[in-house]
């Protein structure tokens, strides 16, 4: 069943943003900073939880999900240790996905030339 | 001889001659090829927590990781642009979309030299979803912490 809700949820967040570029003015940077607002927005009520609950890599997969752990990674240390964890911890899950992208683009920068 | 024209008239012949995007036909390409994407990733997480047999929230990371490594790849190689215009929105939704715009930046910029080039603007696009994520992630942090203390 899961596969079923990854299909349907990761699927729904791609038809939003495909009908907000076609319909506004918008281009895809606005949309996928707007996506990350809102999936911080719905994890501060735990909602976004029981996507990722639910659907599975379907809810991790899309941009909505960075914004979900970088809120989880910042009130988990916020828990132990006070206002000073969000500062701290909010980093804490996104860190490989930054970190990775970032060496291998640099990596495949220095091998490839670009192409037009 | 100037031909006048008015504003009216003028919108509507380049509304005639601007290529029409099918909505409902991009939408639709968007909603399967995302939804596959979902379900790809679903597979490979309980691949990853079978074969390796990690945890689900690491094996989640690792599915993460999986997919920024082949957006990167397949940037590189040129490969994503294309597969970008016709799939439009599947793409740039997933996490893919993010590692797309580092390595496009990095590779964009590589003439301009290391630093100011590659360095400075990497996180040109990759920037926006980390500044809004983190601002808004202090303003919901803290407003959660002062109204549920925690």
């Amino acid at each position: 069943m899961t596969f079923v809700y990854a299909f349907l949820f990761c699927g729904t967040i791609c038809l939003i943003a495909q009908l907000i570029l076609d319909n506004t003015k918008l281009t895809p940077g606005h949309i996928t900073s707007l996506f990350v607002v809102i999936g911080a927005a719905l994890d501060v009520f735990g909602i976004y939880d029981k996507f990722v609950l639910y659907a599975g890599a379907g809810a991790l997969l899309p941009i909505t999900s960075f914004g979900h752990l970088l809120i989880h990674g910042a009130m988990d240390v916020a828990h132990d240790i006070g206002p000073l964890g969000l500062a701290l911890g909010i980093f804490n899950l996104t860190s490989a996905g930054i970190s990775i992208a970032l060496v291998l683009s640099f990596i495949l920068a220095l091998l490839f030339k670009p192409r037009d | 001889m100037v031909i006048l024209m008015n504003k009216d008239k003028y919108k509507k012949i380049v509304d005639k001659y601007t290529p029409k995007e099918d909505v409902i036909k991009n939408a639709l390409i968007s909603f399967f090829v995302g939804g596959l994407i979902g379900v790809l990733g679903e597979a490979l997480l309980r691949g990853y927590m079978m074969w390796l047999n990690i945890p689900r929230k690491e094996s989640g990371i690792l599915v993460t990781l999986t997919f920024i490594t082949i957006a990167s790849v397949l940037t590189a190689f040129g490969v994503f642009d294309v597969i970008v215009s016709k799939v439009k929105a599947a793409l740039f939704i997933p996490i893919t979309g993010f590692a797309h715009s580092m390595t496009s930046a990095a590779l964009d910029y590589k003439h301009e030299g290391l630093v100011l080039g590659i360095g400075a603007n990497i996180f040109k696009l990759a920037g926006t979803v980390i500044l809004y994520g983190v601002v808004s992630v202090y303003i919901f942090g803290l407003l959660r912490l002062i109204v549920m203390g925690g």
